[in-house]
This record gives C-alpha cells, structure tokens and sequence, in this order.
C-alpha cells in the first residue's frame, strides 16, 4: 500500500525539474564506539546480462555506513554472496565473528517493474530476522533502498531510520554578481536535489508541513519579508501573510492546522497563530522586546520561542492558548531557534559560547544544556524525525554548508556542497 | 578522530550542471520568475522630493557637508542602542522629514551574520524601530517613515570577522 503511494507521489513529481543526481558530498567524523558488524551481499539481478538499473547494495550500505551506528564489511572481504536463504553457509560467517548479513536480489518483471527481495539474517542464532519483497516502478528502486535501510536499521537499533526522508533548503549562488537564492529538498542522503523556487531577493525558514506535502518559508520578493506556503508536488503556492513589517519564522502545527509565525504589524515582533482554514489570527505574546522563532511542541500545547525580554535572547515557552510565558534556557547568554525533539524532551538551539555558536541541546527535565558541536558559526538546528541525528547549517572556508550530529554528539557529518552557500536546512517528515 | 569519506559526490552544480568548469549554462530551472515586480522600482534612480530643490536647484540632500550625507548608522553587536555620535545626523534627518512632509524615508535594518538568522531579522528590525523613534520624537512624522528588516540576508560586506561585521551592523537610511 504504502509503495503503491509513494509511486503516485513520485510520478506526481516527475513533471518538476529533476536536478542531475550529483549528492552531497558526505564526510563521516566519529562514530558510535561499537559500530553493529554487517554485511551487505550484492543483490542478485535477473537479468545476468545486463547492467541492474540501481546498485541497491551501495545504496543500502552508505545509508547504514554514515548513520554511524554500523560497520559495513567491505565487499572484498565477503566470504560468500548468496542471494537465497538456503544457499547462505551459516559457518563462514560465523567465522568471521559477522552477526548479520543482508541478502537480496532485484528481478526484472514481465511488465517492465521490478521486485525487489531482501532477508536480514542473523547468522549466529540462524534465523531470519526480516524479509520482504517489494514491487517497485525503475524511479522508485532508490527509495526503496532507503526503505530497506529503515527497516534493517531499526531491526538491529530498535528505533525508527530516518532514511527514506526529505531535507529542505536554501542556497545562495552568484551568477554574473547577482545572488540567486533558491528553495531546495533533496533526499536524506543528498540525492534527487529538486529546486522548489527562485529568487533574487531572500529566501528562508522553511517549514515543513506535517504530512510533508507543503513548505511554508519566508521570501523577500516583493521588497519586504512575507510567508508563502508552497505544494511540494505541483509547484503552486500561496502568500499566506504580508503584513506591514516583519512577518517571518513560520512552523506548522502538528496537526498541520495552522501555522505559528512573527509579525511586527502591531508596532515589534510578537508570536502569531494563523488558522489555516478560516485565516484567522491570534496574537500570543505582547512585549516591547523582541520575540521570535515560535516552534510547536509535538503534542501541540505549547511553543517555544526567542526573546531578549531577559537582556539577551533565550529561549521561552507559552501556551498556544495564551497566557505568561516562562522562561526555559538559562545556561549562556545566547540560546535562540528552539526546535522540540520529537519525543517533547529536548530542544535543540542556537547556542553562543565565548563568541562562537554551536548547536545545543537543552534537556527539558533539567534545564541543561549540552553542546554538540565545536565551529564558529553553527546555526538552524532541525531534528530528524526519529530524534537520532540533528541537521545544521556551519560556516566554513567556502561558505555555508550543511552538517549533521546524532543527539548523543558522537557521530558528525558533513554534507558538503561543491558550489554555493547552503543553509537553513529543515529535516522533513517521514513519508507515509 | 578518524575521519572517513565515504561518498565522494557532487551535489553539484545544482544549478548548473555538474562540473565546475560548465558554469555558463544556466538552466532554465525557476519554477515562477520572480523578477518582474521584484526589481521594478530600482534601476539606480533616485526620486527627491522637490519640495525643497525645485525652489533652490539644489536639495541639501544632495550636499557632502550637511549632516544628511550620512545615511548609515552602525550598531555595537546585538544592541539596538544609538551611539551619541549620530546625534546630529539624526536631528538633520528629522528636521529635513518635517520641512517636506511629502518626502518619505526607509529605514532598512540589517544584522551581522551571527547567532540564528530569524532572531536577527527582529533585531534588524529593533534598529530600524529605535532609529524610527528618533526621527519621530525630532519631529518626523512617523507616516512618512517605512521600516523593513532584512537581518543578515543582505550583508553590506560578505567576510566573516569582526570587520565585516561592524559594516553589516546597520540601518540604512534610503530616501
């Protein structure tokens, strides 16, 4: 059922521009201490003659590889590469101290799709741990990839993969001394990278809707900050707020009813819940200082968001119904963005220490902040939606770039890209 | 620490196709132009008000000496706060604002890289508000006075260091 969706999404897709398949450039720094051993059997193809149309196995063990957790066996150092149960030789491998192998083929159907088969096997114990077959349409077999490595992933980890998800984002780039500002999502793993939008003037904060059909972002193409709200699939969209002033920071309710934003209208920047069905507007805050960046709380009672109404900006949380905000960060003078993990138990933020931002982690419970990340200017925290990894934007040599750290701070990635500045990245749901 | 490249790929040339030498082709890739409307008023030209210039020839904006020559004032680092020195900027602005009340002014507020884009997009916006305050209490008349905050979106100078940052502290002051 599930895949039979994705292949109506995906050829709703097909009229949009498709990038060239050029990814982020993915640097691995750190890793869990005990990586899982796995071995990824090249999937058998039918059709022996011929070149298969995706290597699922690369597909598979990067996605594995970079989530940190795993130890991918080189494919050199394979004793075997069954594609069957019955013709896995249980013994080799235990000999080699692997627990778990994957093993798959990929077949050619009379209809011109494919099906794709794979087992995780526990070699020790001798038992299959999981195994399907999967129908799938040729520009589907990437995304089911990422479906494999979700499941393996959470078989051998116990909590959900985040593979088969989408990133949006913002470049910059210069062409003949104009910047060029565009709206981008591409998969998880960099692929697929699809422009959503373009524009001189620029572009930020997107936001994902819930069911992640829609972007609402904010862009500077009629002179001053406005929210648009954008179909992902069909390219149409919507000026959702274009008040006098600042109208910015837009985040979609969980239930994806309505959207919490910023608008200075009423003389400076308060926090705003928009109906999205009868448009209507309801102010939260009412301050003289600054109050901004408002975030949902995942059960949908509460927002967080900035404010200097202290001195500096730190971080508060308000009842969507209203009421005395009370004050959450307490740790440094400079803690601003707040996101919610998915589990409501942490927020992650913008976090100054002596000068330099990084990204933090404020533990609800306590009040604690831990620091994750160690460059100068770290900004635009955004949570996968298994709460596993946090994707950032960092400033380097060549500009911004995307990054990414699991929530325990030991698994670093960079996703570099070749050209361009890249920022505010927005980890998207996961795709039903 | 160990560090691994795994994947060495492109994302690539997102726009322009994959290898850095092929920058010519862009392709036609906008899913709406955003162009017309967007760039319509600039172009260089500067409207005045003639008020004053049509009777004189000359409009004291136009004059280097006079205090309205200064049209930016710089912001110590995430403060909204004034400095004595543009004092006197400041009261020509006003007094200019309230001898031609059909002259309208922006006032574009801006913010150094630092720190989350969002928070300072408002704080570009409480510069622009406190210099708003200013010209008001001088006199200006606060119809005549548009604000618009583009935070560190647009950096008057692209380093990332205190010196770049100073010049990217700022509101601006457009006629």
């Amino acid at each position: 059922m599930r895949i039979l969706k994705l292949l109506l999404i995906l050829t709703l897709l097909s009229p949009q521009l498709l990038l060239a398949d050029n990814p982020f450039r993915i640097v691995i720094e750190g890793g869990v201490e005990d990586p899982l051993p796995i071995a990824i059997v090249p999937f058998g193809w039918s059709q022996a003659g011929s070149v298969a149309p995706i290597d699922l196995t690369e597909v598979i063990s990067g996605d594995l590889q970079r989530s940190g957790r795993f130890n991918v066996m080189d494919e050199k150092d394979l004793p075997q590469r069954p594609s069957e149960y019955d013709s896995i030789n249980f013994a080799d491998w235990r000999k080699l101290g692997m627990e778990n192998i994957v093993i798959g083929k990929l077949e050619l159907t009379d209809a011109g799709t494919y099906d794709v088969s794979f087992r995780l096997v526990d070699v020790y114990r001798g038992k299959q741990i999981a195994g399907f077959r999967i129908p799938a349409k040729p520009d589907l077999l990437r995304r089911v990839a990422h479906q494999i490595s979700d499941i393996i992933f959470e078989k051998l980890t116990g909590m959900p993969g985040a593979f088969d998800t989408r990133v949006a984002y913002i470049t910059v780039n210069k062409v003949k001394d104009k910047k060029v500002h565009s709206l981008q999502i591409a998969d998880a793993d960099g692929h697929n990278a699809q422009i959503l939008l373009e524009s001189p003037e620029p572009l930020l904060s997107p936001s994902w809707s819930p069911d992640g059909k829609k972007l609402a972002y904010v862009s500077f193409e009629g002179k001053n900050s406005a929210i648009y709200v954008q179909n992902v699939l069909t390219g149409q969209r919507e000026r959702i707020s274009a008040f006098e002033g600042i109208n910015s920071s837009p985040d979609w309710s969980p239930d994806g009813s309505r959207l919490a934003m910023t608008l200075s209208k009423d003389g400076n920047t308060e926090i705003y819940i928009l109906n999205l069905g009868d448009k209507s507007l309801r102010r939260l805050t009412k301050h003289g200082g600054i109050d901004t960046e408002p975030t949902w709380s995942p059960g949908g009672q509460k927002l967080a968001f900035t404010s200097d109404r202290s001195g500096g900006p730190q971080i508060y949380e308000i009842n969507v119904n209203g009421g005395e905000p009370k004050r959450i960060s307490f740790e440094g003078n400079y803690n601003a963005r707040p996101e919610y993990s998915p589990d409501g138990k942490f927020i992650t933020l913008v976090h100054g220490v002596s000068g330099s931002y990084r990204i933090g982690l404020l533990e609800l419970a306590n009040s604690s902040i831990t620091v994750l990340t160690d460059a100068r200017l770290d900004e635009s925290p955004s949570f996968a939606p298994n709460g596993g990894m946090i994707i950032y934007a960092t400033t380097g040599v060549r500009g911004g770039q995307l990054a990414a750290v699991s929530t325990d701070g030991r698994i670093h990635q960079r996703l570099g890209l070749q050209q361009g500045d890249v920022r505010e990245p927005a980890w998207g749901p996961f795709l039903k | 620490m160990f560090i691994r490249t795994l994947l060495v790929l492109s994302l690539a040339g997102l726009l322009y196709g994959c290898s850095n030498e092929q920058v010519k082709e862009e392709e036609p890739v906008a899913v709406e132009d955003l162009s017309s409307g967007a760039n319509a008023s600039d172009g260089g030209v500067q409207a005045y008000s003639t008020d004053d210039s049509s009777t004189s020839g000359f409009d004291s904006l136009d004059d280097p000496q006079s205090p309205l020559s200064i049209r930016i004032i710089y912001f110590e680092y995430n403060s909204n706060e004034i400095s004595s020195e543009y004092r006197s900027a400041i009261e020509a602005h006003a007094a200019y604002l309230s001898r031609n009340p059909s002259t309208s002014v922006t006032l574009e507020g801006h913010a150094d890289e630092r720190g989350s884009r969002e928070y300072n997009l408002a704080l570009g916006e409480s510069r622009a508000l406190a210099v708003k305050q200013q010209l008001s209490l001088l006199g200006a008349s606060s119809s005549q006075i548009r604000l618009v905050s583009y935070g560190e979106e647009r950096p008057a100078v692209d380093g990332h260091d205190e010196s770049s940052w100073q010049q990217n502290r700022r509101v601006e002051i457009l006629y």
